[in-house]
């Protein structure tokens, strides 16, 4: 028997008068996730296309793997790297099954990515069902579908999180992501803010310990180390290049969040949702035009009292989030501006913001989550301002 | 049982934070700590009480043209006299409530009380709703106070309940409870359980997404 034929099997018991009713929104994202439903447009709107919003959510989380796959590599490579100088091993279960499945070899890419997966499934697991959790109740009592943009936040939640995060903090950030950056306002396509983001900023100000500072970098207990930004902040640019090489950053070999060391990754999965048009081309253009015109500036004036200053703008592209937060998410449809011109001031905006905040700011070394979260606010007045003067540009057409 | 409603209807029919949505500014600003908060609400119900009480009893006098002026004055005056009292008693809790006690003077639940109830109704009944009102208030600041300084620092009136972590406990401390912005996401839940348990609060929508015309009608 078929998957088709066993969803249609099951299908009376879920739609209304049915003995599972009121699980319908669960059956109907099943089914749509496997098959494409063949209900179609009655009404006058038209759009002939193969891709629906479930496709577009789906091939963003399949854009976030090659990201995901490299953190959890890095994120053990970091963590043996520091063990095989300690000679420590990690304790409890996740070090019974390294020690079953791998070891702490830092050269065995499979020792590390046994290590990585370690840390990183649990978070993602935590993440996506108690984000799921909340996703199928609100869809539930209110009747809607569930829908795939959970698959999204969720997984880009997951890879903003730093290595060693207590699970539980994890279940409460997706929460608050969830429930107070999406639900309340109505669920799906109707949040200002870019979910995700919503629930990683609520820890970073709920739990700061464990979310910025040195020592939650690698995932070994007691270590601290720097993150690149870190070290500009304080020791300048002479103490970042003799830590760290340019190619390294850009490959990845970095400690920090779960999935922002390797820009190489990123872009990867950044090219694949530029050429499929999912992502705004504009949005990240503006990122990076925004980011290296605002940098170059801040080369130009120069400070002798802050070394950051002196960053320039190859350095910014690297290290910290910023390739992940342009690629995956700036260009979250949602929360970006909708219309092209507002995209352009939306995108230099956050580059802008993203180096000021990293530079200027002594409190905060990363600036990229905040940035985008100010952006998301100021998207929707980039497109008044473009729909306004679209309106008034036509007006003068028409009038004498 | 008019006076009963007038007493007690703001507290969750007619709030004046959850519905009117005024007197935000201090429900962020004094909610960290119980303690404080409590000082704040009895200052605040007494001041809205008396402030009534008065500009009742001279309402008939009050020329309507200098009405605000008037009952500023008499808003003023109470609020110093509670300040004077509170940096005599309790200067501690005074210092930590800083400008806020002057601050009630523009806190907008007062004046509005003032303007809109007791310009035109007797003594009594003016005197109950300025009580009522500032009820009202102290429920929504006690409830955010209770939850801010619980979770946020483990205690409720300085009283260790949730041992801290970095006291040698168990109990992490939500950090950003202790930040003002924190009772913005916690009066906006409060909002929503009252509306969801008080439906005739809940506000029209602004505007209703139209009905799909049928294919055929449209051609």
């Amino acid at each position: 028997m078929g998957l088709r034929s066993t969803l249609d099997k099951i299908e009376p018991h879920f739609t209304s008068g049915g003995r599972y009713e009121k699980w319908y929104a669960l059956y109907e994202a099943v089914d749509t996730l496997f098959y494409s439903p063949s209900s179609v447009t009655r009404s006058t709107a038209h759009v002939r296309d193969g891709v629906d919003l479930k496709r577009i959510m789906i091939t963003v989380w399949f854009a976030a793997f090659p990201a995901m796959f490299y953190g959890m590599y890095n994120l053990g490579f970091q963590a043996n790297d520091i063990l095989a100088a300690t000679g420590a091993e990690v304790p409890g279960w996740r070090g019974t099954i390294i020690g079953a499945l791998g070891g702490y070899d830092a050269g065995s890419i499979w020792d590390c990515m046994v290590f990585g997966a370690m840390y990183f499934l649990p978070l993602y697991a935590v993440t996506f069902l108690v984000g799921g959790f909340w996703e199928v109740l609100f869809a539930m009592k209110r009747g809607h579908e569930v829908n795939e943009g959970f698959f999204v936040t969720s997984i880009l939640f997951a890879l903003t999180l730093p290595p060693d995060l207590p699970l539980w903090q994890a279940a409460l950030g997706i929460s608050f992501g969830v429930v107070i950056g999406k639900e309340v306002f109505g669920g799906t396509g109707k949040n200002f803010l870019n979910p995700a983001l919503t629930g990683r900023a609520f820890l970073y100000f709920a739990y700061p310990a464990d979310l910025s500072g040195d020592a939650v970098w690698t995932a070994v207990d007691g270590y601290s180390g720097a993150t690149p930004l870190g070290i500009v902040a304080a020791d300048g640019m002479g103490g970042l290049t003799e830590a760290y090489s340019w190619t390294q950053a850009f490959m990845g070999s970095i400690p920090g969040s779960i999935g922002e060391t390797s820009t190489l990754a990123v872009m990867i999965g950044g090219a694949v949702l530029l050429l499929t048009r999912i992502a705004s081309w504009r949005v990240v253009a503006g990122c990076f035009i925004g980011m290296i015109a605002f940098s170059t500036l801040l080369n130009a004036v120069g400070s002798d009292a802050n070394p950051a200053f002196a960053m320039p703008w190859y350095w910014h592209m690297v290290v910290g989030s910023f390739a992940f937060g342009a690629f995956f998410m700036a260009t979250d449809p949602v929360s970006a501006a909708m219309t092209d011109r507002g995209r352009w001031a939306y995108g230099i905006l956050i580059g802008v913001m993203c180096v000021l905040i990293r530079v200027v700011n002594p409190a905060f070394p990363e600036g990229m989550m905040l940035a985008i979260l100010f952006a998301n606010l100021f998207a929707p007045l980039f497109d008044h301002f473009a729909v306004q003067s679209n309106v008034k540009r036509r007006l003068a057409r028409v009038q004498p | 049982m008019q006076m009963k409603e007038t007493l007690l209807g703001p507290i969750f029919r007619n709030n004046p934070i959850a519905l009117q949505i005024l007197g935000i500014c201090s429900a962020l600003a004094v909610t960290s700590s119980l303690k404080v908060t409590v000082v704040m609400c009895i200052a605040l119900t007494l001041v809205t009480a008396f402030s009534n009480l008065f500009i009742s009893i001279i309402r008939n006098f009050i020329p309507s043209s200098i009405r605000i002026i008037v009952q500023m004055t008499i808003i003023a005056s109470l609020v110093i006299v509670v300040d004077q009292v509170l940096q005599a008693v309790a200067y501690e809790i005074s210092k930590q409530l800083s400008v806020f006690v002057g601050l009630i003077i523009t806190n907008c639940i007062v004046m509005g009380r003032a303007e809109a109830f007791a310009m035109k109704n007797p003594p009594l009944p003016s005197f109950m709703d300025g009580i009522g009102n500032g009820l009202g208030y102290s429920f929504v600041l006690l409830a955010v106070g209770f939850v801010r300084e619980l979770f946020g620092s483990g205690k409720l009136f300085g009283i260790e309940i949730l041992p801290l972590a970095t006291e040698g406990g168990w109990y992490e401390p939500v950090g950003l409870l202790l930040l003002p912005p924190s009772a913005f996401f916690l009066i906006g839940l409060l909002i929503w359980a009252i509306r969801s348990w008080q439906t005739d609060q809940v506000e029209a929508p602004d505007f209703q997404i139209a009905k799909h015309k049928p294919a055929e009608e449209a051609a």
